[in-house]
Formats: structure tokens, sequence, C-alpha cells
């Protein structure tokens, strides 16, 4: 039986690994994909202190090799769902259960979905999450992008560069950007806003070619990038989990959950600030809950 | 087992006329997930098995993506006896890969 198993091999996850085998407990960290979650996207960390240069990816990746060098175990399964049992926790992945005595949630957050039919059947075929990721596909083809907040200029204008016409919709008859991304985007002549309207349709034969939107305009595109916003990625981990109106893990700065020996780290915590540093110090502050559950509870 | 170059050239004879089931990964130097990927797979090619790992950089072969109809990356298709099988985006675990081909 571990100490803790820490679910998340993010910035939030990993740190918080890092403190519980600096204080000689058993922890094992359980990853769904590869550590360094939501921040190996980032191109360049500017805002992080002492590492005024390094790639999100580079970041990741050595917080990795240290949690590992410091004795942390790291395996790579994806957590299906956790039960209390005597004296802990059963967590359940894909292949296996583990067992400890305290958890760590640090799941992160997702992109969130248009939740429309054939999304899932078009995406990495049309529909993209990631502009920086995918927008070099597009070079002079017609791309649209839908949100209205400053990740949604950045992307439209992101792809400005890339694409031949650009497309913004967004649903208010506002856009929620800065005014200085706003003014760039005006300045851009390929550009288009299409306010006031929604996303109510995706065809295509193979791969997206055309959009519907609820004011019964249709839009032909070669891509579409969805920029609405992030969702936490939790349920339905554990049964009884206290979660905010909009499904984040509620807990204080503490990082305790309603349920004993379950403890929240990171994006998917309610929280003013979801930032690179804001995700280690919740890191450290869970583990030291966790460590302190532990004695408590021996 | 060594991660073979997937060119426009030999994908017809190292993918689709190929004895056994191809996982191939379209990937470019550019994009973080594909280089968090590649470890992985790496991983997988030392420990080999009764399959291939083809890697199509999308840059240099961006016939091929097209032709596949892959418009983001990392994408990972598994080819078995010259059909596509299988098609997964984004970072996998190797887990999943595996389970991709049917390990």
């Amino acid at each position: 039986m571990y100490d803790i198993i820490v679910i998340g091999g993010g910035p939030a996850g990993l740190t918080a690994a890092i403190y519980g085998v600096r204080a000689n407990k058993k922890v094992l960290v359980l990853e769904s994909t590869a550590c360094g979650g939501q921040i190996i996207n980032t191109t360049h960390i500017e805002n992080y202190p002492v590492a005024p240069h390094i790639t999100g990816l580079e970041f990741g990746q050595t917080l990795e090799k240290q949690a590992e060098d410091l004795g942390v175990e790291i395996e790579f399964d994806y957590v299906l769902h956790i039960d209390p049992i005597e004296g802990g926790f059963q967590v359940t992945t894909d292949d296996d259960k583990y067992t400890a005595k305290t958890v760590i949630i640090a799941t992160g957050t997702n992109p969130r979905k248009l939740r429309l039919e054939n999304e899932d059947r078009f995406t990495g075929r049309g529909v993209s999450f990631c502009a920086t990721c995918d927008g070099n596909f597009y070079k002079g083809k017609t791309v649209a992008v839908v949100g209205g907040g400053n990740s949604a200029a950045h992307e439209a204008l992101y792809l400005s560069d890339i694409a031949e016409k650009v497309y913004l919709i967004h649903r208010r008859n506002e856009l929620r950007a800065s005014d200085a991304l706003i003014d760039q985007l005006r300045a851009r002549k390929n550009i288009e806003l299409v306010l006031e309207a929604n996303v109510v349709e995706l065809s295509g034969a193979d791969k997206l070619e055309r959009i519907k939107l609820d004011t019964d305009r249709e839009i032909e595109l070669n891509g579409l990038f969805v920029s609405i916003g992030r969702v936490p990625s939790v349920e339905p981990l554990i049964d009884g989990l206290e979660l905010s109106e909009d499904k984040y893990v509620t807990a204080g700065e503490e990082c305790i959950t309603n349920i004993p020996g379950v403890f929240v780290a990171g994006d998917v915590r309610t929280k003013e600030l979801r930032q690179l540093v804001t995700a280690t110090s919740d890191g450290a502050m869970a583990a030291t809950q966790a460590i302190n559950y532990l004695s408590a509870n021996k | 087992m060594i991660i073979i170059n997937g060119t426009s050239e030999n994908f017809q004879k190292e993918v689709l006329e190929s004895e056994l089931p191809v996982l191939v990964d379209f990937n470019a130097t550019w994009c973080p997930p594909c280089q968090a990927l590649h470890p992985i797979l790496e991983e997988i090619a030392d420990e080999g098995g009764d399959f291939k790992i083809v890697a199509v950089d999308i840059d240099e072969e961006s016939e091929l993506a097209e032709q596949y109809n892959v418009s983001s990356i990392p994408c990972l298709i598994v080819f078995d006896g010259g059909e596509e099988v299988d098609r997964k985006t984004g970072l996998q675990s190797k887990k999943r890969l595996l389970k991709m081909l049917g390990k």
C-alpha cells in the first residue's frame, strides 16, 4: 500500500510527489499519457521565477526526472475511479488496481468541447483545440475560431498569419478579449468577426468541410479551432466528492477536500488563478496536508 | 527495432505491403506533444514485438499527411494488411499504443 497516490503527472501532481518522497513517504504518480500536463504545449514560459527561457516541454521533462531521481514511482495508466477501502483508497485504472492511504487529485483541465454531433469524428480531421499545434496544416486555407476570450483572439491572430481567411465566431455581440487584442483583430484584413452566432452543425465527407450557424449562415472551411475555455477533468472519479457548480473540486488554499484522506492540487481545484506557479504551490500544500493526515491517522 | 523514417517513396513498401501491423506516427519537430511522444515510441521499439513503427514528418511529407487526412498531430494510425484499422490523435500512453497494436 502506498502512502500517497497522486493522480496526474503535471506540475501540481509531480510537485506533490516530490514533497511526499522527501518526507520519506511511498508515493506513486498515475499519469494517463505523458508527464508535464497542459504546460508542455506552451512554447516559452516567461513568468516562472528563475527559469526565464524554458519551454513547457523542458519544464515537464525536467520535473519528471527530478521526481524520479528522488524516488517517485510513475505509472502510465488511465484512472477510472477511486473507492474507499479499510485504511485508505483503492484506485482502479485501465489495467490495474492500486491502494494508498491518501490520494491527491491533480488531474487538471481539458479543452471544453462544442458538444455537437460529429465533433469527435472530425477531431483531428478539421476540428482542433490547439492553433499552435495544428495551425500549419492550414496554409492558405480557410479556418474559423470559436470563442470570444483572450485565448480565442490569440488563436485567430496566430492563424491569420498562416491561413488565407479566418472567421472568429462568438455567441455574444461583443468579444470578452482585451481591447488591445480586439484592436489587433480589427486591423487584420483576413479576419472576419461573426458575432451573435453559435455553430450548430459540422459536416463533410472524410473531413470537415462546412459549418452551419444558428443564424442559418453556412461557412465553407477547412479547419475549426475551438477555444471556448477549459473544463476540469474530474468526473466521475470518486463518489461524494464535493464539486463547485462548474465541476471543480471544492477546496481552499489548504487543498483539503470534503473526503478525509483525499486532497486536491492544481487547476482542477476551485481557485482564482490557474498558473504554473499556483499549481506547484498547490502540490506542496496538498502533499504537506497528506503527510499531516498520515501522521494523525497512524 | 528501429523506428523507420516514413516517406512517400517507401510508404507503399514499409507500411501498405508490410506483413506485420504498422504503427505510423505523423509528427512534426515544432509540435510539443509529438516530442513528448517520441521517447514512448522509442521505448516500445526497443522492447520490440511483431509489429513495425514508422514515423512521418508532416512538414517533409505533406502529401502523405494530406492523403490520410491528418490535420492534428501527433496522429497515430495502425495499418494492418494495407488497411487503416485504428487511429488516435494526441498524446497516448505506452499501454494505449500497445493496445492499438493488439498487444
